[in-house]
């Protein structure tokens, strides 16, 4: 039965969610600020009989969750940015090789070591696949702790639905904040419908081959990735999520995820009260990312005002889903810098009388 | 003799798939992968191991062997066997990885699952040579050794010198049995899959890691004959690399 509503730091909410989807392993290195998730994993796992290691590296553990993978389990691995990056080797083999597993990312403030304050700069990492070759990874955006809870079991269902690495995005607010949360039924492990396609030992039939190279000459590869973009289009045209918010009759749309979506529902809030029809279109699958569910919501509106968590990227889909059927503002805060609802007021103040005093527009 | 009466001295192991391969001749792989699959029939373990080939020459050694089998990018196979031997303790679970694989880009997965004791055996094969990319310097390669990418052929004082894993490996309180064959002559090809015979049996029976490294011709990038490369084996790569057991705790 689901939980009673416990408060809950979002880490260890990631944690308990992934133990309740029956995650049985975690690998993981340690890297502020998600520090929290592989240290409740390593007890609670021991608790449900599962297998926690503390990884060399993040390249080793994204490694291992590929092996354990190959072999079966619901597997996981979580980091912030830098350590994200460099699991981006295992990520596009397991892509490649179709494997599942989890990689959750609660960003901190980059290029390179940045900072470890809350961010939203690895968009295009996530979104555009941050390892080699042709291929994506389904990511999953939560706006707080009941829907870390949530995405983390529809991560899973996802990864093993289509064989795919699923990336959960939160932030490093997002992994600290606590938050009361009810977490859904744990699966029972026999009751996991995963497909029938991994590493046992060959008894009864022919051994199971799982690899990502295709060297032959007879285009091998050419069709292993149009495979693979056939299963891309599938997961687009089923699995796009999205949020609104008081978009009914919004002139003026703005577009945010995770933590930044926080912030500017009590700007739209405030703006509101006084009379400004303001809604929110919130993306949770920023990659499938809901095109035209944005575009339609747009067409209604007069102007659109995209807010981040970093200098500006998630704009970009913005404005390929928009184009011109409505002007595009941006306001970015990058570096880990979390503005108030103030700074967002001001900035959907500007994108209204016009003035220009706080974010920009977004020229096509 | 009546058809009934003869004996079948000599066949093709079950655990090695009925495949040419793609090694050149003179080349080690070939005996490797036989007395791995020998190894593995002798114990009846084909239908219960999982193995993790490298990124190198022996790349493609999951269209040889006739058991499960999972790709690892280059240098991550024990990791990757981590990850498989927890999902399933009591299988067979192997490495096959050469010597830059193991030991240049995989030096940390290969240092800290043997420094875990994980129940994996890992079969090292050392040409002390990149094959797969055309004979560039390897982290194996003796000291005077040519190499595409050692101008002169490896100084001391300019590329380090050849590094031995094994060694380093024994010293891991957890490492139970590490042992160096040869490729090359009958004698030795025996020793080597008696070896690996142990070193599976040792991982079933729960012990810890183990490692078998097999020095092994490689006479295309050497650019020797076949026979010279044997005979550069036996004379030469050994004063780097002596053969015979490093470490047995096995108490067998």
């Amino acid at each position: 039965m689901p939980s009673k509503r416990i408060l809950m730091r979002g880490s260890n909410v990631v944690g308990e969610a992934a133990v309740r989807a029956g995650c049985r392993y975690y690998f993981g290195y340690p890297i502020t600020p998600q520090n929290e998730l592989p240290e409740y994993m390593s007890s609670r796992l021991l608790e449900v009989g599962g297998t926690f290691i503390q990884a060399e590296s993040e390249v080793s553990a994204i490694n291992m969750v590929l092996g354990a993978s190959a072999a079966g389990g619901r597997a996981m691995t979580s980091s912030s940015s830098p350590g994200i990056a460099l699991k981006q080797e295992g990520i596009s083999y397991m892509a490649g090789t179709e494997l599942p597993c989890v990689v959750v990312n609660m960003m901190r403030g980059g290029p390179g070591l940045g900072n470890i304050a809350p961010s939203a700069a690895d968009y295009f990492q996530a979104t555009r696949g941050g390892g080699n070759g042709d291929y994506r990874t389904p990511v999953l955006a939560p706006a707080g702790c009941q829907e870390l809870a949530e995405l983390t079991f529809t991560a899973f269902d996802l990864a093993d639905k289509y064989r795919t690495p699923v990336l959960l995005l939160g932030d490093g607010l997002m992994g600290q904040v606590m938050e009361p949360v009810v977490f859904p039924d744990p699966i029972p492990l026999e009751d996991l419908d995963r497909p029938d396609c991994f590493l046992t030992g060959c008894q009864g039939r022919p051994p199971r081959k799982l690899f990502s190279m295709y060297l032959g000459q007879q285009g091998e590869l050419f069709r292993h990735i149009w495979h693979l973009m056939e299963k891309y289009e599938t997961i687009t045209a089923n699995e796009i999520r999205y949020d609104t918010y008081k978009t009914d009759d919004a002139e003026i749309v703005v577009v945010a995820y995770g933590t930044a979506s926080r912030i500017a529902r009590a700007a739209i809030d405030k703006l509101r009260e006084q009379g400004l029809k303001v809604g929110m279109f919130r993306p949770i699958t920023l990659w499938p990312y809901p095109m035209k569910e944005l575009r339609a919501v747009a067409e209604k509106a007069d102007k659109v005002a995209v807010f981040e968590l970093c200098a500006g990227q998630m704009v970009e889909d913005v404005m390929l889903a928009v184009g011109e059927r409505a002007d595009i503002f941006f306001h970015g805060v990058p570096g880990g810098i979390i503005p108030t609802p103030a700074e967002v007021e001001a900035f959907l103040e500007s994108v209204a009388n016009g003035d220009g005093k706080v974010g920009r527009r977004v020229e096509l | 003799m009546s058809q009934a009466a003869m004996k079948k001295v000599f066949e093709r192991p079950e655990a090695l798939q009925a495949t040419e391969t793609h090694y050149c001749p003179g080349c080690g792989h070939s005996i490797a992968h036989r007395l791995v699959a020998e190894a593995i029939d002798e114990l009846g373990m084909r239908e219960s191991t999982i193995g993790v080939p490298p990124v190198g020459c022996a790349v493609l050694a999951y269209n040889y062997f006739n058991f499960d089998m999972v790709e690892a990018p280059h240098g991550r196979a024990l990791a990757v066997a981590t990850g498989i031997k927890r999902v399933h303790p009591k299988k067979l679970v192997l490495t096959y990885q050469g010597d830059g694989d193991l030991a240049a880009i995989g030096t940390a997965e290969t240092i800290h699952a043997a420094n875990r004791g994980e129940k994996i055996t890992t079969i090292f094969i050392n040409n002390a040579i990149y094959g797969m990319t055309g004979g560039q310097m390897a982290p194996t390669t003796t000291l005077g050794q040519a190499a595409t990418t050692a101008p002169g052929g490896r100084k001391a004082d300019r590329d380090g010198n050849p590094i031995d894993i094994s060694r380093m490996l024994a010293v891991c309180e957890r490492t139970v049995y590490i042992e160096r064959c040869a490729l090359t002559t009958v004698k030795d090809i025996k020793k080597a899959g008696k070896a690996i015979k142990k070193a599976f049996q040792a991982q079933l029976d729960g012990l810890g890691f183990t490692l078998v490294e097999l020095l092994s011709p490689c006479p295309t990038n050497w650019k020797v004959s076949p026979q010279k490369a044997f005979d550069w084996v036996n004379e030469e790569m050994v004063k780097t690399y002596p053969l015979g057991v490093i470490k047995d705790t096995t108490g067998y």
